[in-house]
């Protein structure tokens, strides 16, 4: 049964500010912080309406994840906006000690993440932060799908106590997922309802999976379509509950390979229910300019890519099946 | 102030280089140099100029805030907020052991009252102190952030992106202190990396700066009084602190190799012999 409807196409990132609006109207302990993206971060609305609580901090990362986490302690609410690779990379160690070792309340939202940033190029397109910020006890890693649920999302986190990671796009992308739809954190959504395979998609690759399952199902093949906003922690139980039906399984993502969504899913499956599994992910390389459709498409991100890796995994599961008989 | 109460704070800051040395060398580890060194330093903060709260909140509201942004000097801190009355005095002795909330460098991890920021990586406390600062005034809370720092932590970047922030921001609730003494793990901050003229670079960066003998108690006192003076009026303010590294203790004072070492038996009981038991040995 699906549970998505085409209405328009938005960024993500837009989103993000429509969020932090909202989140700002409704707590008055929501301050922003931009280290001179305000543009690019859609973060205009909130700093108009909100000007004595929008800090800019000039091209200072490092600067700006530090005074976030000494805001905290008199009970603010930081969230601090630039592009993915500045979010994290750049400024690990004071993620890692400032505000993760710290137990500060501190939200990372990151824009401009993955290889859709497209011709800037491998520069600014982080294919590692997932793995990164997975990485730090106590964070939590979100990763939304299309602008509705950004939106969702950026307000969720201002309620959830804690460091929280939250990572969203640069381009254009359908809008599908329900307006109205609260955004609950550690809670898989069920895009699509099926029975011969599983995939698990994350942020832009949703849509693409989406795409996929409707070309697999001309051929015949029933796609559970599972949406993983958030990475860490990860909904376990709505994971295994889905293997149990399929049997096998595609994770797809706009990451490496290593360290991302995929790895967490696999690390669960190895656990408690190992079945076959494929990769929809950057092979371990970094990105390069170009647009973000033919990136994808080099890259192995697209729908086509994941019907592949569906035929793929089928052929092992059947393989399977036939040894075990 | 009465030359009593420099009695008083002095008598504290003999006891808390007491705990410093046995410290370290209970467990074999830690940086007792510049935590002597910084000692007169804290518990004038702690004992004379801020208005605080050993009850402990993290949120702190009302109080003046301090933070330790070179966390290494451990030993000097823990003492401090124990003698203060943060926690139990005893759990000095289980510094830098297994299970204890007293870690090799502070967090507020293990819930340790006092702390309120990790720190040990260098460079991010100027930063962390300018983010509570900016808090303080967006509540409408009047209270002072201080914070402290290593000459060596001056190496780090992140130092001059907050000084830069906070000069431009008018961040005037805050006074930062740097431990000038001169030495940094390798050798003398004039070999391993020159620091230049202290003075005019935070002038030169639209800070506001005084200068005080970091081991004098009345000019310590006389000098944060002043920064208190001076706070509110549009500027940050900085204090460069000369002081020896490990001070009170002479093998130790004035030497970049007590840095990081720990005393032995001898060398503890040698350096005990030169600070008075005041309030009692934990």
């Amino acid at each position: 049964m699906k549970k998505y409807t085409f209405t328009e196409k938005k960024d993500t990132r837009s989103g993000f500010g429509a969020g932090l609006l909202e989140a700002g109207r409704r707590n008055p302990d929501v301050v922003a912080l931009c280290a001179d993206l305000v543009g690019s971060l859609k973060m205009e609305a909130f700093i108009k309406e909100f000007p004595e609580r929008f800090f800019q901090i000039g091209i200072a990362e490092a600067n700006m994840m530090g005074i976030a986490a000494g805001m905290t302690i008199g009970g603010a609410i930081p969230y601090t906006g630039t592009f993915a690779n500045f979010s994290t990379g750049r400024v690990y160690d004071q993620i890692r000690q400032s505000i993760a070792y710290s137990d500060k309340n501190v939200k990372i939202c990151a824009s401009h993440a993955g290889l859709t940033l497209g011709e800037d190029g491998a520069t600014h397109q982080i294919l590692e932060d997932i793995g990164l910020m997975k990485m730090l006890p106590g964070m939590t890693v979100i990763n939304p799908c299309d602008y509705n649920q950004t939106k969702a999302a950026t307000i969720a986190i201002a309620e959830h106590h804690g460091p929280v990671y939250l990572r969203f796009g640069r381009p254009v992308v359908p809008v599908f997922t329900p307006a109205d739809q609260p955004f609950e954190i550690g809670k898989a959504w069920t895009v699509n309802e099926g029975e011969d395979v599983t995939i698990f998609a994350t942020g832009h690759l949703v849509w693409e999976a989406i795409q996929a399952g409707e070309e697999l199902e001309k051929m015949g093949i029933s796609a559970e379509i599972i949406n993983i906003h958030t990475i860490k922690p990860l909904d376990v139980e709505s994971v295994l509950r889905s293997v149990a039906k399929t049997r096998c399984v595609v994770s797809a993502e706009e990451h490496n390979r290593l360290g991302g969504l995929g790895d967490s899913i696999a690390q669960v499956l190895i656990q408690h229910d190992p079945v076959p599994m494929e990769y929809v992910a950057v092979n371990d390389q970094f990105g390069q300019s170009g647009t973000p459709a033919q990136l994808m498409k080099k890259y192995g991100l697209d729908a086509e890519h994941i019907v592949k890796a569906v035929q793929r995994v089928l052929l092992r599961k059947k393989s399977t099946v036939t040894s075990l008989v | 102030m009465q030359s009593t109460s420099y009695t008083y704070l002095t008598n504290i800051a003999g006891q808390v280089r007491r705990d410093i040395v046995r410290m370290v060398h209970g467990c074999q580890s830690g940086h007792p140099g510049g935590s002597l060194g910084c000692t007169d330093y804290l518990v004038a903060l702690y004992f004379q100029i801020m208005k605080h709260d050993p009850s402990f909140n993290m949120n702190g509201r009302g109080e003046d805030l301090f933070f330790l942004s070179n966390g290494h000097i451990s030993p000097v801190f823990y003492s401090v907020l124990a003698r203060a009355g943060y926690f139990p005095v005893k759990e000095l002795a289980t510094f830098r052991k297994l299970d204890s909330r007293l870690q090799g460098h502070p967090t507020t991890h293990e819930g340790l009252p006092g702390v309120r920021i990790s720190s040990g990586s260098l460079g991010q406390g100027l930063s962390v102190a300018i983010g509570a600062a900016q808090t303080k005034k967006l509540k409408g809370d009047n209270s002072l952030i201080y914070s402290l720092h290593g000459d060596g932590e001056l190496q780090e970047g992140q130092i001059w992106e907050a000084a830069m922030y906070a000069a431009h921001n008018k961040v005037d609730n805050l006074i930062a202190a740097i431990d000038v003494n001169g030495q940094q793990i390798d050798g003398p901050t004039e070999k391993v990396l020159s620091l230049g003229d202290l003075k005019a670079k935070w002038l030169a960066f639209g800070w506001k700066v005084f200068e005080v003998n970091g081991n004098e108690m009345p000019e310590i006192i006389r000098v944060l009084e002043l920064a208190k003076e001076s706070a509110f009026k549009g500027v940050p303010i900085m204090l460069l602190m000369q002081t020896n590294m490990g001070h009170g203790v002479d093998f130790m004072m004035g030497s970049h190799k007590w840095h990081g070492v720990a005393p032995n038996d001898e060398q503890l009981e040698l350096a005990l012999k030169q600070l008075n038991s005041t309030l009692e040995d934990y």
